[in-house]
């Protein structure tokens, strides 16, 4: 059961280098009932951590906590000197932070950790601990919950490891939890039971939470009530429904609306020319080849695609699934195995070094990170100046006015040429990285994960710009990303990858009727949606028990989604590899079943009653 | 419009401040080194013979005409040593810079190549830093005798592989960076890579190493010389100045406090400018 939080006037500075200071959080007030959750919601930079980290009287290095008040039940948290601070960390407000594979210690048993709390505090015997560690286990749904204590933290996936750090928090039966993005870092598919465990637990044990995120349609799912966040100050508060169907704030909308984004167009592809690049039966991986021509370990495994000129395909699959090394088949920088790659009808040359200027010019890699695709020691007039010159040897004004160009073209401003990386914004710099990949003039850009270590609203600006290139210069995109919603919203064609098989291909225009993959499937239902209800649905339709199958001996060739796929079949899917079949409507499956088949799958959305387990 | 034309660039604003950020043990250390560098400039053009006698006694205290007193051979000290300096600082100073551009050319190479080329430099280097160095530069000078060239090369040779090791680690973090795989995607050649791309990022630290090994290669000249392989007389470096005038010691002279004083001051200060360059400041590293 958890206590009453109040927080008023909560300020927070940065002290910045010379000796002034920046507000960070400016005076921001609510208050949450016992048993609420409430959301924080903002992006990077709108202090909704450090809000977090204030609620447990700490500021992080280099800030300080000049003002307000901050009451759980009846302490005073501000007013505690930092012994009393430390009695209160652990015990009576927890923490659960973003990167659970970051705050274990990979050396020490799960269980010695998750009792840890309970033995500093000295809450209870270590047996008794122990016994309460597997019922919250048991509790979050975790597998063998008796026994997963004993595992090292390397040997549990990253979403059960979430959940473990979930435990960790729960052991002292905290009167308020602070969860700090605890499912941004998982996949979509696993995000689903982490949730679902996380929002059991919280609703069962009465727990007051306050649940800090930029994902709008999470919080739809978790939060009694959102507070949105924007440059530190609160822009509107109130209960989940209300924010979601009828924002009050311009920013509030604009979130809303970056999180529905909306199809950006292109241009009509002329079918029957050569496509502008075809990946035919490409084998690739890493480590030496095996008898079979197969290499040691296996990333893509027979992925045929076409790309036509001035079109984007999106390459869609959860971590894992082979989508970036597929872009860097492509680029040159890995050497496939076996199949092969054409660009313009002509078979391009396995690596970098064998390929020509020319060839090397027309195809462009653009990286998720922009921190570290852009050399942090190079200007960034030195940065979009190199492949000019390489290219195009362009020199003196010519050169200052190319890049001018692609500084308007990316929409950056002229001053931003001769700033270092570390001064430009995260957007900015993507701006820039894009900038670089157009320096070349190429036919083809490869662009894997542009959006995915950005702000909603800035992602959505990045897509825009996207769209907008491929209108005036006619430039193909081969986009990766494991976010469907963004992928619908630039793409014409849609492949799916799943560990290293291609499970389906269609259009964009077939998403939303077309027979799916159930891969694809359990992918496209695990996108969360702004309704509050869509947890509950998603998760009772996950439930149903697999068919049955034998494990097979020899997994080659056989479908890599069989062993969680709800539609296998015992005698056929654990024995056979799959017929690639051409649906109508252009969409390729990978799948033993009938198109009717997968489309029944696809209308069982139903809700039923949650039945414990 | 050129863009360069509108307000001072990045480099010259920080050139103009550079110094600002620096410690006062810093700036004390560059002062130090400041007036060794420029005694050793001077020294080669002074009135001064280095080997002339004098009538003054043997290891005489310090007085008005001999400043630091005199050596063994009643010789006057402040001239010994400030003809000492540029040997001293020059032997090191061009080893240190042998070994470390040999070092971080072959390290940047090994890390950017990678391979069979990266195994068959390391391979070799690591052969050459399993010999003692000491040891190594006994055996190479007794050979071949003593002479100022070989005492760089000795020095050069023994300071190679530590240099080639720490380059090439800062490296291979770098070559895996995303920058440098989208400069290869590119089509850039290895030596592009290898100075604009890698080099550039890793300038404090080599840096750095360079600053460390010539403390080193000053202490390794000083040892040589003080077993009496170093620079032989009548020139002497710092090393052979205390050797040679040991026998002052149960005296306390100046004769052999002062030249170990020289020695002394001049690693403490490059050791302190070290600690004040790029990426090693606490400034930098509270930014990155």
């Amino acid at each position: 059961m958890g206590a009453t939080v109040l927080v008023n006037e909560l300020r927070v500075v940065a002290h910045v280098a010379g000796g002034g200071e920046t507000p960070i959080v400016k005076d921001v007030s609510f208050r949450i009932e016992p048993g609420e959750v409430l959301a924080l919601i903002g992006e990077s930079g709108s202090g909704k951590t450090t809000i977090g980290l204030a609620l447990m009287g700490y500021a992080r290095r280099g800030c300080s906590i000049v003002g307000g008040s901050v009451r759980i039940g009846d302490t005073d948290v501000l007013g505690l000197s930092e012994a009393g601070r430390r009695q209160l960390r652990g015990r009576r407000v927890a923490y659960i932070a973003q990167s659970a594979a970051a705050s274990f210690n990979p050396s020490r048993t799960i269980m010695d950790q998750v009792v840890e709390t309970a033995h500093i505090h000295s809450l209870m015997p270590r047996a008794e601990a122990e016994k309460k560690a597997v019922q919250l286990f048991r509790e979050l749904a975790l597998p063998h919950p008796e026994t997963i204590g004993q595992r090292y933290p390397h040997q549990v996936s990253g979403g059960q490891l979430q959940r473990l750090m979930a435990a960790m928090a729960l052991m002292s039966d905290p009167d308020l939890v602070i969860l700090d993005e605890p499912t941004t870092a998982l996949d979509v598919t696993t995000q689903i039971e982490v949730l679902h465990a996380f929002r059991r637990v919280v609703r069962e044990r009465r727990t007051t939470a306050v649940y800090v995120t930029h994902d709008l349609a999470v919080v739809a799912q978790m939060a009694d009530r959102i507070l949105v966040l924007r440059d530190g100050a609160q822009r509107e508060i109130g209960a989940t429904p209300q924010i979601i169907s009828q924002p009050q704030d311009d920013y509030t909308r604009s979130l809303i609306a970056a999180a529905n984004p909306k199809a950006r167009g292109g241009e009509a592809v002329a079918e029957g020319a050569t496509p502008l690049l075809e990946v035919r039966q490409l084998v690739a991986g890493y480590g030496p080849l095996d008898k079979h021509g197969k290499p040691a370990a296996p990333v893509l495994d027979d992925v045929s695609l076409k790309l036509h000129r001035g079109q984007a395909i999106g390459v869609i699959g959860e971590s894992g699934s082979g989508k970036t090394t597929l872009a860097r088949v492509v680029a040159g920088l890995i050497g496939p195995a076996g199949g092969q790659v054409l660009f313009d009808g002509k078979p391009l040359p396995r690596l970098v070094e064998q390929r020509s200027h020319e060839e090397l010019r027309r195809i462009q890699i653009v990286f998720q990170m922009a921190d570290t695709a852009l050399n942090p020691s190079h200007t960034i007039a030195d940065i979009l100046a190199r492949p000019l010159q390489l290219y195009r040897g362009l020199k003196g004004d010519a050169l200052d006015k190319r890049i001018a160009q692609l500084l308007d073209l990316v929409q950056l401003p002229q001053a931003c040429a001769r700033r270092l990386p570390a001064g430009l914004s995260g957007g900015q710099k993507q701006r820039v990285n894009l900038a670089r990949a157009l320096a070349a003039d190429p036919d083809l850009i490869l662009c894997d994960e542009v959006t995915s270590a950005l702000d909603t609203v800035v992602g959505a600006a990045i897509l825009d710009l996207l769209a907008q290139l491929r209108k005036e210069l006619g430039v193909a995109y081969m986009f990766i990303s494991h976010d469907l919603n963004t992928v619908r919203a630039v793409c014409d064609d849609i492949v799916v990858l799943y560990a290293g098989q291609k499970v389906e291909a269609m259009s964009r225009s077939a998403f939303s009727h077309a027979p799916r993959h159930p891969y694809f499937h359990l992918l496209a239902t695990s996108v969360p949606e702004l309704r509050p209800e869509w947890l509950d649905q998603v998760g009772a339709a996950r439930r149903a028990t697999l068919p049955l199958i034998a494990a097979p001996a020899d997994r080659a060739g056989l479908c890599s989604f069989l062993d969680r796929c709800p539609l296998r079949v015992a005698d056929q899917c654990d024995t056979r590899t799959p017929p690639r079949r051409e649906l109508e409507g252009g969409v390729e499956v990978f799948c033993h079943r009938s198109a009717a088949d997968l489309l029944a799958l696809q209308r069982v959305p139903e809700p039923r009653p949650e039945v414990a387990a | 419009m050129s863009t360069a034309a509108l307000v001072p660039s990045a480099a010259t604003v920080r050139k103009r401040n550079w110094l600002t950020h620096w410690s006062l043990a810093g700036k004390l250390g560059l002062a130090v080194i400041a007036f060794w560098g420029a005694v050793a400039l001077v020294a080669p053009f002074l009135p001064v013979a280095l080997g002339e006698m004098s009538d003054a006694g043997v290891f005489e205290g310090v007085s008005v005409q001999h400043w630091l007193g005199t050596d063994y051979l009643g010789r006057d000290m402040l001239v010994r040593i400030v003809a000492g300096t540029p040997y001293t600082i020059g032997v090191a100073l061009v080893a240190t810079l042998i070994a470390c551009t040999l070092g971080a050319v072959l390290g940047l190479l090994a890390a950017v190549a990678g391979g069979w080329l990266d195994q068959a430099i390391s391979r070799f280097l690591d052969t050459l830093i399993s010999i003692p160095s000491k040891m190594l530069s006994l055996v190479i000078i007794a050979g071949f005798g003593s002479s100022v060239p070989l005492l760089i090369a000795v020095a050069a040779i023994v300071y190679t592989p530590g240099c080639f090791r720490i380059i090439r680690s800062l490296a291979v973090n770098i070559n895996a960076m995303d920058y440098v795989v989208v400069a290869r995607a590119r089509g850039e050649r290895r030596p592009y890579i290898m100075r604009r791309e890698i080099l550039p990022n890793i300038a404090g630290p080599l840096l750095a190493d360079m600053g460390l090994r010539f403390v080193y290669a000053l202490r390794l000249l000083a040892s040589l010389s003080f077993l009496g392989l170093g620079v032989q007389p009548p020139m002497a470096d710092w090393g052979s100045l205390v050797r040679e005038n040991l026998g002052a010691l149960p005296v306390g002279g100046a004769a052999v406090l002062a030249p170990a004083l020289a020695i002394a001051t001049l690693t403490i200060a490059v050791t302190l400018v070290i600690d004040n360059l790029p990426g090693h400041t606490d400034a930098d590293r509270e930014t990155h």
